[in-house]
């Protein structure tokens, strides 16, 4: 959580440099969902994203340097600088796929358990989406297949309660998300995102039923973002949500509190930390650094790649 | 040589493609219902099993975004829509995903996808049965677009589609359906992207789609034979990538260019077809090109709006005899127009043809 904590605070440190020239969407504030859904999964095991990205890739183990270079548009990039913070990609470790048409990447998480089931191959795929996907009809005929079939996918929902500024409250009835998940005949759970134990806790058994054959399930897990919808920065001077709720939303920071309770056990002391930060800081620096000497690409290269 | 219909091609290359490899899968709305998608699915799902041939879910933007995450996880699966505008509903799943997935990630994916439409004519299919969008899918880079028009393209073509790692969108008319020519029995491709002769003359190349293809050699035969006017016709056969270079040669032989598409005139693949000539050999044409496409209005469902709405041989034999300015006489026209009409009614692909659907 830390070390994607960090990545994506130099991320915004260095944003306004004009360097890295795409669509940024943080995830900060919701580390604790990838981190600990991605605890609960074999390298092989499969993962498609969104455009809220970052978090899931580095979590499932996406190369560091491959994502800063995409940032950056160069062709070391996971994409080669064709797709920008939107579309992580890294099949070496299971990370399948991110693109940020909303629900765009779920009936492909479906799709990609269905291979698996007809292959035999004993993996899950993982889906993470937010709450504004319970809007786009994909999401629903994504699940009725995947329910019909059986197949070995979990459907994680990161609740930040925003799509881009608009809250939950004016884009859907007051009814809860893990109902419309389990009316479509899915086991479903909704709890608190902020708790990386309890989202691993959650998600190992989940995995664990999944694997044994009970067919999909789903988790509704709850979160809050911190900075924009897109970029860098703080927009709490736009005034679509109340200073107070974003106080209140910092204070379940999951960092803090996975922080205090490592502490209250005896298992993490503050200089810990520290080093641990000084150890993340080194690697990220070497990324940025990496990820900046490499090669800008040019018309030639967008021009390959065009059919396989 | 054997002869046997467009039908049975279609369902020789599933079933023939099944078998050598077990990654192919075909779903679809009805594909083993007792209709078995005009029967081109027929005895599929008893052959390869439940598993590998299902009906699926009325839910295409869905489905064909699950079929594209099957085929990047190694699947090549063959998702079929009866018609070409139920297809309409998964639009964001085919041009954000398919066609980008290998450009976007950079050639690290594939998505070897087969997806059939069927363009209805006819009996009253109407405003929401029967479109052709061939021009509007050929927009979309990453996707190939093919319409074969005989029984040997459309078992070669379906094969070459399934073994090729692209989404490949293969559009049937129809009224191809019934065409009956020889096809061999063994395991064969055909090309994507070539297009083929189908009649070779001198004096105007017909460039012509999927069911526009018999119309044209229709009409070509009675010119030929009433008036000795000798034109080529070449069946495009695919629509991306566009064979250029075949309607090239043909025009520097010619030097007339008539289009005929199944699709409206606006923005049609007729459209870029003699854009693209218009380029390449503006010098060694005689005339401006002609394109016959159908009216730029919704198909109607009543047989009596249809019974013109369609272009017909009719309409290229007109048409060529405009671009050529022969003086033919007006006998001797009626006499030609009589040998092009098509006799009895004109919205049945075939006299046999009773409905419903």
């Amino acid at each position: 959580m830390l070390r994607i904590r960090m990545v994506e605070e130099e991320l915004a440190n260095r944003y306004a440099e004009q360097e890295m020239r795409c669509p940024m969407h943080l995830c900060i504030g919701q580390e604790a969902i990838a981190v600990g859904v991605s605890q609960a999964l074999t390298l092989e095991d499969k993962v498609f994203s969104n455009h809220r990205a970052h978090g899931h890739y580095l979590a499932k183990g996406g190369d560091l340097i491959a994502m800063i270079a995409e940032l950056y548009g160069r062709d070391i990039g996971c994409c080669g600088g064709r797709g920008g913070s939107m579309h992580m990609i890294d099949q070496s470790v299971g990370f399948m796929g991110a693109t940020p048409i909303v629900g765009g990447t779920v009936p492909l998480s479906v799709g990609s358990a269905w291979a698996s089931k007809l292959m035999n191959d004993g993996l899950i795929t993982v889906i993470y989406f937010g709450d504004g996907c319970f809007e786009e009809g994909v999401l629903h005929e994504s699940m009725n297949f995947a329910a019909l079939h059986k197949l070995p996918v979990l459907f994680v929902c990161e609740n930040n309660d925003f799509s881009v500024y608009t809250k939950l409250e004016l884009r859907q009835p007051d009814r809860p998300i893990y109902k419309i998940a389990e009316a479509h005949g899915i086991k479903s759970q909704k709890a608190d995102g902020n708790d990386v134990e309890l989202v691993y806790q959650l998600a190992e058994r989940a995995v664990r039923e999944i694997k044994a054959g009970s067919g999909p399930q789903f988790l509704e897990l709850t979160a809050y973002r911190w900075r924009e919808h897109c970029g860098p920065d703080y927009d709490d001077h736009l005034n679509y949500r109340t200073q107070t709720e974003v106080e209140v939303g910092k204070q379940s920071c999951p960092l803090a509190r996975y922080e205090q309770q490592l502490t209250n056990d005896g298992d993490l002391t503050h200089e810990m930390v520290n080093e641990l930060a000084r150890n993340i800081k080194v690697e990220i620096d070497l990324a940025f650094a990496t990820a900046q000497a490499a090669r800008l690409p040019n018309l030639n290269d967008a021009m390959e790649h065009q059919y396989a | 040589m054997r002869e046997i219909n467009f039908i049975d091609a279609i369902r020789e290359a599933l079933d023939q493609s099944m078998a050598r490899d077990g990654n192919v899968v075909v779903i679809g709305e009805g594909v083993p219902d007792p209709k078995n998608i005009f029967n081109t699915t027929k005895g599929l799902q008893e052959k390869y099993g439940n598993q590998r041939v299902f009906d699926m879910p009325l839910a295409e933007n869905g489905m064909t975004g699950v079929c594209i995450g099957a085929a990047i996880r190694g699947l090549r699966p063959v998702l079929i829509h009866q018609r070409v505008d139920f297809a309409l509903l998964s639009l964001d799943q085919i041009i954000n995903n398919a066609a980008k997935w290998h450009y976007m990630f950079n050639g690290k994916a594939a998505v070897p996808l087969v997806i059939r439409m069927i363009i209805g004519r006819g009996w009253g299919q109407g405003p929401q049965h029967s479109q052709s969008y061939q021009a509007m899918f050929a927009q979309v880079p990453g996707l190939k677009v093919v319409m074969p028009t005989t029984a040997h393209d459309a078992k070669g073509m379906l094969i070459a589609a399934i073994k090729d790692n692209n989404p490949v969108v293969f559009i049937e008319h129809r009224w191809v359906h019934h065409v009956v020519d020889d096809v061999p029995e063994d395991f064969y491709e055909v090309e994507l992207g070539k297009a083929r002769v189908m009649r070779k003359g001198s004096d105007v190349t017909v460039a012509a789609f999927s069911y526009m293809v018999f119309e044209a050699l229709i009409a070509a035969e009675a010119l030929e034979k009433l008036l000795g006017i000798s034109v080529e016709v070449i069946d495009m056969r695919s629509v991306r990538p566009l064979d250029t270079a075949s309607v090239i040669a043909s025009v520097k032989k010619t030097g007339n260019l008539i289009v005929a598409d199944t699709a409206y005139a606006f923005g049609s693949i007729a459209s870029e077809l003699i854009t693209s000539i218009l380029d390449d050999c503006f010098d060694v044409l005689k005339k401006a090109p002609v394109k016959i496409c159908s009216p730029d209005f919704p198909t109607p469902s009543s047989p009596s709006m249809t019974k013109d709405y369609y272009p017909t041989p009719k309409t290229i034999a007109d048409a060529v005899i405009k671009m050529l300015g022969v003086d033919v006489g007006s006998k001797k026209l009626q006499i030609l127009m009589d040998a092009v009409d098509r006799k009895g009614l004109h919205d049945i692909p075939n006299r046999d043809f009773k409905g419903p659907f």
